[in-house]
């Protein structure tokens, strides 16, 4: 039971890294992404290529991926994602889409379409118990890693003084702007930032969720859940949804496993329609859509 | 007659191509006997894309879940048709009223929330029933799909034969059916009324319009219709499988109706030509990776304005 509820965390965990770079481009620039899945794809196969291929250490795979897939992040805003961000919604979901498609077909033509497996390291292998609870130490590491995270963007947000210029935009692109702030850098750098996350995310759940080249259609709605139901204006809310999707999911695989993903599904359903905007919304934020 | 009525009549009014596409539509049964099989499958799609217009394009909402209805019209056919009644035209009927019902519980979750919130509520409605579909293997196959549905003759007279004349038929009767129900929808002050609060929700309300109501009825007729595409493709086909309610099949008809143009109607008709003549030659060039070229057009198409893709003589202007 509690080894279920530490797996649904750890789960949680990493499904809150992936798809918290997709709550600041939906909360900032109020640009519907469906494409972030495709940045954490790419890290993924950044690791599992490097591990495979060149034999660099899983550990040092990590920043790599987080890195390349940033710098990829931000190559992509500024070529393709900026004209997008004053069209109407619409566009935005095809040209996402389009996007999925395209990653989704040169990954399985340079790659090839077959499930990719990383080798972890022997000391992040195996399990041990803690009080009667079994806990897996790559799990444990994730939610190490993912909580380091977490604490240090809350921090970043909260505390720096680009988190201030960030908040700043996100409740008023418009306002901030005529203050004197760059928004467009300020865009560039957490557009890059939230899919280096995002590839990151990948690099770490490569193992856990799977690799293929449909990750991103697979894994898709997870992300778009996590930051529909926990609200674009803040980073507590997509970390409760995450919580509460890991689990959920985890559990009901678990106990009902003849219902599948349905209890997730339904469970979103429910919540978007007793809270259009998300579990958590900030008073004073712009809310929902133009 | 005031202005504004004279332009709403100059509106409705039967244009010289849409009385040249009606009469096309029905001769393309004689000219073109050897393709009935890709036609068919041209014209179910062209139904699916139309029903999409009448939410998105008259009514401005993004769905990325319309696969939802298509699929359940497909697999309430063949259900029909497999355990009550082969019968085609009853079935399509049942399909099309199940349909219906299913449309009207939905549309009450699309009214709130923004344009995220209904493409994650229709997103997830259409996982739903994918699952549920996947799940309920007894009854509807699970991945195997839905086999041994036996159709009986339309109309007591005409098998469906191998060529897929009959089916052909049957599909053009439908979508021109559902095509001039969709025109007088449009046109009516109802569709015109969709119109006005498609553009300015506001302001709609503020002039009197409920706009509930309306949301709910047009979500329920492109449901409808969405739900009789689907028990078409089942019933010329004799075959459901959980493909008619994969993802990509909402978001290919959400490309088809941008390919033609939303908001007038026809869009899905050229779109669905138009896609489904580009997907024959660009598989026949590279089957396995027709998805990337499929991307980049989408890519494409939108940087470049997808109002302008379809009318070339605009491209070497600058946008005002």
């Amino acid at each position: 039971m509690l080894t279920l509820l530490f797996d649904g965390v750890a789960y949680g965990m990493l499904l809150f890294v992936l798809a918290v770079g997709l709550a600041v481009t939906l909360g900032l620039m109020n640009f519907i992404n469906l494409a972030h899945g495709a940045f954490a794809m790419a890290g993924g196969y950044v690791t599992v290529l490097l591990m495979n291929r060149v034999g660099v250490p899983f550990l040092w795979c990590l920043p790599i991926a987080f890195v390349g897939v940033g710098a990829l992040g931000a190559l992509l805003e500024r070529t393709l994602y900026r004209p997008m961000y004053a069209k109407p919604h619409l566009d935005q979901v095809l040209f996402s889409i389009g996007l999925v498609f395209m990653a989704v077909a040169a990954v399985d033509y340079f790659v090839g379409s077959q499930q990719q497996i990383v080798q972890l390291p022997a000391w992040l292998q195996g399990r041990f118990d803690l009080a009667a609870v079994g806990i897996g130490k790559y799990r444990l590491f994730i939610i190490v890693v993912c909580a380091a995270l977490t604490v240090a963007l809350q921090w970043v947000l909260a505390r720096t003084r680009f988190g201030s210029r960030l908040r700043a935009a996100v409740d008023d692109a418009r306002v901030a702007s005529g203050l004197g702030l760059d928004v467009n850098r300020i865009f560039l750098l957490t557009f890059a930032v939230g899919s280096g996350l995002a590839g990151l995310g990948g690099a770490l759940g490569a193992e856990v969720l799977g690799l293929d080249p449909s990750f991103p259609l697979k894994f898709m709605i997870y992300f778009l859940i996590v930051v529909a139901v926990g609200g674009t204006t803040t980073i507590t809310g997509p970390l409760l949804a995450a919580l509460l999707l890991g689990i959920a999911d985890v559990a009901g695989k678990y106990y009902v496993p003849k219902l599948g993903a349905f209890i997730v599904y339904s469970l979103m359903i429910v919540i978007l329609v007793w809270r259009p905007q998300g579990l958590l919304t900030r008073a004073g934020a712009q809310a929902g859509g133009r | 007659m005031t202005l504004v009525a004279g332009n709403l009549r100059s509106d409705a009014r039967w244009r010289g191509w849409e009385i040249a596409l009606a009469i096309a539509l029905p001769a393309s049964w004689w000219l073109l006997p050897g393709q009935a099989l890709l036609a068919s499958e041209i014209a179910i799609l062209a139904l699916f894309a139309v029903s999409l217009d009448l939410i998105l394009g008259y009514a401005g909402i993004v769905s990325l879940g319309h696969a939802a209805f298509f699929g359940f019209g497909a697999y309430a056919a063949a259900l029909f048709a497999k355990h009550v009644q082969p019968d085609p035209l009853l079935g399509l009927a049942v399909a099309v009223a199940a349909t219906a019902v299913l449309g009207a519980l939905c549309s009450l979750l699309i009214l709130r929330g923004s344009d995220l919130t209904r493409l994650m509520v229709t997103l997830g409605v259409a996982a739903l029933l994918y699952e549920l579909a996947n799940k309920l293997d007894e009854l509807t196959g699970g991945a195997d799909g839905l086999q041994g549905v036996a159709m009986g003759p339309l109309l007591g007279r005409f098998g469906f034969d191998l060529a897929g004349r009959t089916a052909y038929a049957y599909t053009l009767v439908v979508l021109v059916l559902a095509m001039a129900l969709a025109r007088r929808l449009v046109h009516s002050p109802f569709g015109v009324s969709l119109q006005a609060l498609r553009d300015n929700r506001l302001r709609a309300a503020s002039i009197g319009l409920s706009i509930n109501s309306r949301l709910v009825a047009v979500y329920t007729v492109a449901a409808a219709m969405a739900g009789a595409a689907g028990a078409l493709l089942a019933q010329t086909t004799g075959f459901a499988s959980l493909d008619v309610l994969a993802f990509h099949r909402s978001a290919d008809v959400l490309l088809v109706l941008v390919i033609g143009g939303t908001g007038y109607l026809y869009g899905g008709i050229f779109g669905a030509l138009a896609f489904k003549l580009l997907q024959d030659l660009i598989s026949s060039w590279t089957p396995q990776y027709w998805t990337f070229w499929l991307g980049l057009f989408l890519v494409v198409l939108v940087l470049v304005g997808r109002d302008r893709l379809i009318r070339p003589w605009t491209w070497w202007h600058r946008r005002p």
